[in-house]
């Protein structure tokens, strides 16, 4: 159990993200399916989701995935993300007191996904949360990938009245799958 | 002061939504600011900000040569230009070249600070603001008016206006679906761009990366949508090391909007690909207009580690009344005083500058440890240089500097005030002066001035003496004031000298601008004070004891007379403030109080220079406790009154509504009499109340403690 998924929770949750943790990968797929039915991705078009998968599943989960849910996409390209309700990416770290998700982002499509639609799902990897900034930085190498990203929470805005305000340009929900289990898939 | 700067004052007062909205802003912030730093040693980590900032603007060119070897090999293309037009130039040329008929940009204050959109969008070329507030403003085409949140000064009714008049008709003043509205519009904006532009927040010179935050998003999609990305980096957001983000990103947030983290922290390092494959076109401007040679300063280097928290705005008692139309210009509040006058021009934060109080709020929040009002004092100094007093003011300070002459005024005053003082205090002035009189009554000048009470108090011989500095106030307005001060000493058997040579000291002039001036004050007092030999000089007027301690000698060195500093020292060292110096004997059992007293409710007001430049905010309160009173501490008991020294009498406008705020603070404990120890704070204090009829009394600790000691 890592020591700090309790601390990433709560921030996380305090800044609005939602975390669901899942002791292994089906019980995580089986989650995201149901919940991109309840989202009613594959209903009345355009309602899709698009997935910008990285090495988390194998082809043939990807078409078992297909086959169970109509509207669910791996083909990242910036029209499908623009028209996408929910987009679906992988986190590589993430920081426990301010509850924010790291993610090599140099690939495009991890960050179509993540700012276009309107809802994101984060799929992270238990093991690979962090104590605070410094002990990320150790581990990252921003001359290996050329665009970092640090997302903590939804979008958000106070610009008018100083009213809190979620959603603005990025996604208005963040919903952070948690995976254990140490390793490959 | 021109007189559209007097004017638009006059309206920013007169703006309820803006007074308004400013002031509730300033009350969360507190709370909420307060609330993100805890578990965070906020002075360790501005330590190591001033540090690491201070290290990079000592090392610009270094950095920025390793900035732009690293970035280049990572194939971005860097520019680096002194001069503000062949910045928008590159831009122009950039886009002409690739045929860009539409830009987005995210919040860049270096494009503002050179006025890039205009400069564009009469080439012909459309520029969109997306961070929401940079947008409504740029719809209104106002300017922003806070450097965090643009468009504070507007309402939702405002906005909706903004919108239906600049946008789409049929909005409705109702703020999700305004933000709704503008996700949609701007969504379309973003996916037309031909070119991204943005600022960035830190530049890592052994990386070449960029970081930019944002909490809207907008940063993410500039970066990302549009083929061709252009960064404006003012040459003073590089910094050495990747782990120097680490001080940055956690003061930044928490100060600018009280937040663990923004929503987003993106650090880029040279082209990534674009979304159809192909490399990003990646241009970083590193931008100078003038910061090399502010770094080259040696008091206005450490502005330069600025990284636009906008805090100083947030607790400032001024820039919550007028806001950041008057208060600043491209950059707003203290610091953006300070670098309009650099990055625009000296004479135009001639006015601006003036609004500063001096009340050293900003000092206490800011994560880069900036003395900003120091550095909106050296402006003054360099604005007068520049320009010279103006006449009237010039007189004042000959007469000033002439102790005798300057005293024999005050005495004649006294005697041509006597027809409109009563109670000792003067409620209305004849016509010409009434502006000064209109919020509070003044005090009258004593007709006999505490140098001559002085030489009729029978004290014990003691070998112990300590030297009293009465200040202007003291001796001419509030002598009883001076009579409370040696009767305390005197039961601690410790006899009181009084140097007669002491004069001004020197505030006046040093807060107007006016250095030669108040350097021929600390002359004059220097020499009177050191001629006895005594272990203390004590002062019951914080300003005066702040000009002994510190200002002499900072008033010497602008002035470059390093022939005076060793005795300046001197006398530095020996000073000491009333309510420290009485702790201090009471602590050695040397004073004690009357026993079993009950004084009732009393509130404390904590002056300015007392409290945050003397540090002393407990002593006093003990002091007052020990004599029986009983505190109950009113809300922003450290916040300015509003007196500021002559800054009530050149902007009573300002003045007014911030005493107005403190004397509902003082009203809402309940207390029967509100304590300080500033003879500035009491006449602001004192004044207003009587003004309005409040019947609270207001003293200085010494008179109170004169009473109660055994």
């Amino acid at each position: 159990m890592n020591p700090y998924f309790e601390t990433f929770k709560m921030r996380a949750e305090a800044v609005g993200a939602e975390v669901h943790r899942f002791a292994a990968k089906p019980e995580a797929l089986d989650f995201i399916l149901h919940f991109l039915r309840e989202q009613d991705i594959g209903g009345a078009p355009p309602s899709y989701a698009v997935w910008a998968n990285r090495d988390f599943l194998n082809d043939a989960e990807k078409q078992s995935l297909s086959s169970r849910l109509q509207g669910l996409r791996f083909d990242v390209t910036r029209a499908v993300a623009a028209e996408a309700k929910v987009g679906i990416s992988h986190m590589d770290w993430a920081i426990a007191n301010t509850g924010t998700l790291v993610q090599d982002a140099a690939a495009v499509e991890q960050r179509l996904v993540s700012t276009l639609p309107v809802i994101h799902i984060a799929v992270l990897r238990e093991h690979t949360i962090v104590a605070d900034m410094p002990s990320v930085l150790r581990k990252i190498d921003p001359k290996r990938s050329g665009y970092l990203s640090m997302i903590t929470g939804p979008s958000r805005t106070a610009d008018i009245e100083r009213v809190l305000t979620i959603g603005v340009h990025g996604p208005e929900r963040v919903i952070i799958v948690v995976v254990d289990g140490i390793g490959g898939a | 002061m021109r007189k559209e700067f007097r004017q638009s004052i006059a309206t920013a007062l007169n703006n309820p939504n803006l007074t308004g909205a400013l002031g509730r802003f300033s009350e969360a912030y507190r709370v909420s600011r307060a609330k993100a730093y805890e578990g965070i040693d906020f002075e360790a980590v501005r330590d190591q900000i001033a540090e690491l900032k201070s290290y990079a603007a000592s090392h610009l060119d270094l950095l920025a040569d390793e900035f732009t070897r690293n970035a280049e090999a990572r194939g971005a293309k860097v520019f680096r230009t002194n001069d503000p037009r062949k910045v928008k130039e590159y831009i122009l040329n950039l886009a002409r070249e690739k045929g860009v008929k539409s830009v987005v940009k995210s919040k860049s204050m270096a494009s503002e600070e050179i006025h890039l959109n205009a400069y564009l969008e009469k080439a012909g070329i459309e520029v969109r603001e997306t961070d929401l507030g940079e947008w409504i403003v740029q719809l209104a085409h106002q300017r922003p008016s806070h450097m965090v949140m643009p468009a504070i000064h507007l309402t939702k009714e405002e906005v909706t206006e903004i919108f239906n008049k600049g946008v789409e008709p049929g909005q409705q003043p109702e703020i999700s679906r305004l933000v709704k509205f503008a996700r949609a519009k701007l969504r379309e904006k973003f996916l037309q761009a031909d070119m991204g532009i943005t600022g960035a927040n830190m530049a890592i010179g052994e990386t070449g990366s960029l970081v930019i935050i944002t909490n809207e998003g907008n940063a993410r999609l500039v970066t990302t949508l549009p083929k061709i990305h252009v960064a404006i980096v003012g040459i003073e957001k590089l910094v050495a090391k990747l782990e120097d983000i680490i001080p940055v990103l956690t003061a930044l947030p928490r100060s600018a909007t009280a937040q663990l983290l923004t929503s987003y922290v993106s650090i880029i390092t040279g082209a990534v690909p674009n979304t159809d494959g192909t490399p990003k076109e990646l241009h970083i401007i590193l931008m100078d207009n003038r910061r090399t040679e502010m770094s080259r300063d040696p008091k206005f280097k450490q502005a330069l580690q600025c990284i636009r928290c906008a805090s100083c705005l947030n607790v400032c008692p001024v820039f919550r009344l007028v806001g950041g139309h008057v208060f600043g210009d491209v950059y707003t509040g203290g610091i953006g005083t300070i670098l309009t006058a650099w990055f625009d021009e000296l004479k135009k934060s001639d006015d601006i500058q003036s609004l500063c109080i001096q009340c050293g709020n900003c000092v206490s929040v800011c994560p880069s440890k900036i003395n900003i009002p120091e550095l909106i004092l050296e402006l003054r100094r360099r604005i007068v240089l520049e320009q010279g007093q103006p006449l009237a003011q010039r007189a004042a300070y000959r007469v000033v500097n002439n102790r005798r002459l300057f005293h024999s005024l005050l005495r004649t005053a006294s005697l041509a005030q006597k027809p409109f003082a009563k109670g000792g205090l003067i409620r209305h002035l004849p016509m010409f002066l009434s502006d000064v009189t209109e919020f509070r009554s003044l005090p009258a000048i004593a007709e006999e001035p505490f140098r001559d009470r002085f030489k009729k108090i029978k004290q014990p011989k003691s070998q112990e003496k300590v030297a009293f500095y009465s200040g202007c106030l003291i001796d001419f307005a509030y002598p009883e004031i001076g009579e409370a001060v040696v009767r305390i000493f005197n039961k601690a058997g410790i006899e009181v000298i009084f140097p007669e040579g002491q004069t001004c000291c020197g505030g006046p002039a040093r807060y107007s601008g006016a250095y030669e001036v108040a350097a021929q004050n600390a002359c004059d007092n220097i020499a009177a004070l050191l001629s006895q030999d005594v272990k203390y000089v004590v002062s019951a007027c914080p300003t005066c004891t702040v000009a002994l301690k510190k200002e002499f000698i900072a008033t010497f060195e602008s002035l470059g007379r390093e022939e005076e500093l060793p005795r300046a020292r001197q006398l530095a060292a020996k000073t000491i403030d009333f309510s420290t110096a009485v702790k201090e004997l009471v602590d050695k059992g040397r004073l004690t109080f009357k026993e079993g007293k009950d004084l009732g409710k009393i509130t404390y007001h904590d002056s300015c220079h007392l409290k945050r430049t003397l540090n002393a905010h407990e002593e006093p309160r003990q002091l007052l406790k020990k004599a029986g009173c009983q505190l109950v501490e009113m809300y922003e008991a450290d916040m300015c009154c509003g007196m500021g020294g002559a800054y009530s009498l050149k902007l009573p406008e300002i003045s007014a509504p911030i005493l107005e705020r403190k004397l509902v603070n003082i009203k809402n404990t309940g207390a029967t009499c509100v304590l300080m120890d500033c003879p500035g704070c009491l006449l602001q204090i004192r004044g207003g109340l009587d003004k309005s009829d409040i019947p609270i009394a207001a003293e200085h600790t010494a008179e109170r403690l004169a009473r109660e000691l055994d």
